[in-house]
């Protein structure tokens, strides 16, 4: 017998024992355009269906139209809370299918970059899950080394957000001293911050009560659900795309794959924080890496590859072969060559992959991305089923779903 | 201790399985890839899946291409496998002809299958037979064709004002 069957109804009404409840498609707590169609038996999760989709914007159609370099600002919108990441992730493609070899300087500043997204990344989702579990203070403390990490890509690339930061085979430009002095300050103070912000949740006993135990996968399933990067790591399985497909010179460093054992939402929440200290101690490796470069070694910062890499501007006003590859690649008429690549990075939130198909003609035939976002997110229901509303707010958010990354 | 696990001996093991069925094996970047027909793809699937030396037990990524040209077998279903334990990928094709678009659901083997395959049937209209929700999923539901198709152009090609016939792409 269920609880409502005692329930007497009165005459025509209907008898439906659940609620139908909207979450989204805008709503505070979701912290994206996410709709969840609920259905709830008091305050438990019967059902919940997901609708994707509203911010969708066509990017693999877009990129059958476009040159290689043309590309790079659509990845930015992707997972646009590590926007440096899906850069070089798609400038490595282009490199994997150009058979472009990038110089170590190159490589270890783009570590750098991209280890400064992951922080940036985890740091945004870890403190909304503070938030959905009441605690606004972690999240408004660390926004400020979010800013300090926006300012270090502003310093290269000239924006903070959508980055389109990188060229094919290296950077647009070399890193300045601001650039250096911020990225000191940084690897100086954050430490400490991460520390507090830690302190803060780590033992606190709303949030063990809040995460602990809730929105829990197994490793399993997880990987039946093709789950990648942190939400599979919680699980404890210790799969890292840097680790077993190395790109960017990773293999260079050695640095630990931290794991959970539940899967639930402070395990998720813990391998966030232990990937951020390792992401520490990578930049800082990276950094004495690129420090040690001497002579003209130390102010390599591109591959030499004309027909993909704008020449310097001033030699586009003074030489006529600069002038010819500067007009060529900007109006796109270089064919690529013809071919089917593979390849991926470890993005903050998994496994971003990209399935470039070239016919040898001037913009890709056909460009896939692999968002870890987009695959997680359907097993949503399965990780819901039964509980609270409130701990399905806080597992929403501690998967780092990125509405950007998910519809594409 | 057993030998790692190579392209060669994957390929090995889907011949003597499959036979002549199996083909067009390539490695382009190094990552095996081969075809089968449409109808044995779950067979494959299972047989990478089950086989306690593959072990490809992990769906890294499905979705289709459009050949137009290519008669009879337009649409390719590609699926990206991983083997973790070895550190394995491979790529597993079947084409099918568009006017009939049928291909087995991967989601009984895959839970991850059933999104990635919702949206390959969203974009380019692969009817994933047996798939327990196949509808779309990011464009809206009253949508009459599928847009990633070759067929339907980026831009409108009635527009007058551009004239590309100076690039190569008129």
């Amino acid at each position: 017998m269920t609880e409502h069957e005692h329930i007497r109804l009165p005459e025509g009404s209907i008898e439906k024992t659940t609620t139908t409840l909207n979450l989204g498609p805008t709503h505070p707590a979701t912290h994206g355009v996410f709709q969840n169609i609920l259905e709830l038996d008091g305050e438990r999760i019967v059902s919940a269906e997901q609708t994707v989709g509203y911010i969708h914007r066509a990017f693999e159609k877009l990129a059958e139209r476009r040159p290689l370099y043309q590309v790079t600002p659509l990845t930015d919108r992707l997972n646009y809370c590590s926007s440096p990441i899906n850069n070089m992730g798609w400038h490595i493609t282009c490199e994997k299918l150009l058979n472009i070899k990038t110089p170590k300087r190159v490589d270890y500043l783009r570590i750098i970059i991209m280890e400064l997204a992951r922080i940036s990344d985890h740091l945004i989702c870890n403190s909304i899950v503070g938030v959905d579990t009441g605690a606004y203070t972690g999240f408004l403390y660390v926004m400020q080394y979010r800013e300090l990490i926006y300012e270090i890509y502003e310093e290269i690339c000239g924006s903070r957000l959508t980055t389109n930061i990188g060229r094919i085979g290296g950077f647009e430009r070399n890193f300045n001293v601001i650039a250096f002095q911020k990225l000191d300050k940084f690897l100086a103070e954050y430490p400490d911050v991460l520390k507090e912000f830690i302190k803060l949740f780590e033992r606190n006993r709303i949030f063990m009560e809040r995460t602990q135990g809730t929105g829990a996968i197994s490793a399993e399933r997880a990987l039946n659900y093709s789950f990648t990067g942190p939400n599979l790591r919680a699980a404890g399985v210790d799969y890292d795309v840097r680790v077993h497909t190395p790109y960017s010179s990773y293999e260079d460093f050695q640095f630990n794959v931290p794991v959970g054992t539940t899967g639930d939402n402070f395990d998720r929440w813990q391998v966030r924080n232990e990937e951020m200290w390792e992401s520490l101690s990578i930049i800082e490796h990276a950094y004495r890496k690129v420090q040690e470069f001497k002579g003209p070694d130390a102010e390599v910062f591109h591959a030499d590859v004309p027909e993909y890499y704008l020449p310097e501007k001033e030699d586009v006003y003074t030489k006529m072969e600069a002038l010819i590859w500067h007009f060529k690649i900007i109006m796109g008429e270089i064919n690529i060559p013809a071919g089917e690549v593979y390849s991926c990075v470890e993005g903050a939130n998994g496994e971003l992959g990209f399935y470039l198909i070239s016919d040898g003609g001037r913009t890709p035939y056909r460009l896939h991305f692999r968002r870890p976002g987009f695959i997680y997110y359907q097993a949503f229901e399965e990780m819901t089923k039964g509980s609270m509303m409130s701990d399905a707010i806080v597992t929403l958010s501690s998967l780092n779903l990125i509405a950007g990354e998910i519809d594409a | 201790m057993t030998m790692a696990l190579t392209n060669e001996i994957v390929k090995e093991k889907l011949v003597a399985k499959f036979g002549e069925q199996v083909t067009a094996f390539a490695e382009p970047y190094g990552m095996l890839t081969f075809e089968a027909p449409k109808e044995l793809n779950l067979k494959v699937l299972n047989f990478l899946y089950d086989d306690e030396e593959l072990k490809f037990r992990f769906l890294t990524d499905l979705q289709a291409v459009h050949y137009p040209e290519d008669k009879g077998r337009e649409l390719a279903v590609v699926y990206h496998l991983h083997n973790l334990i070895d550190n394995v990928r491979i790529r597993f094709k079947v084409f099918t002809d568009i006017s009939r678009p049928d291909v087995y659901t991967a989601t009984g083997l895959f839970s991850g299958a059933n999104w990635m395959e919702r949206e390959t049937y969203d974009f380019f209209g692969v009817n994933f037979v047996g798939h327990p929700n196949l509808k779309r999923i990011l464009n809206v539901d009253e949508m009459d064709y599928f847009p990633l198709r070759k067929e339907y152009p980026l831009e409108d090609q009635t527009r007058i004002d551009k004239d590309d016939e100076m690039f190569g792409r008129g």
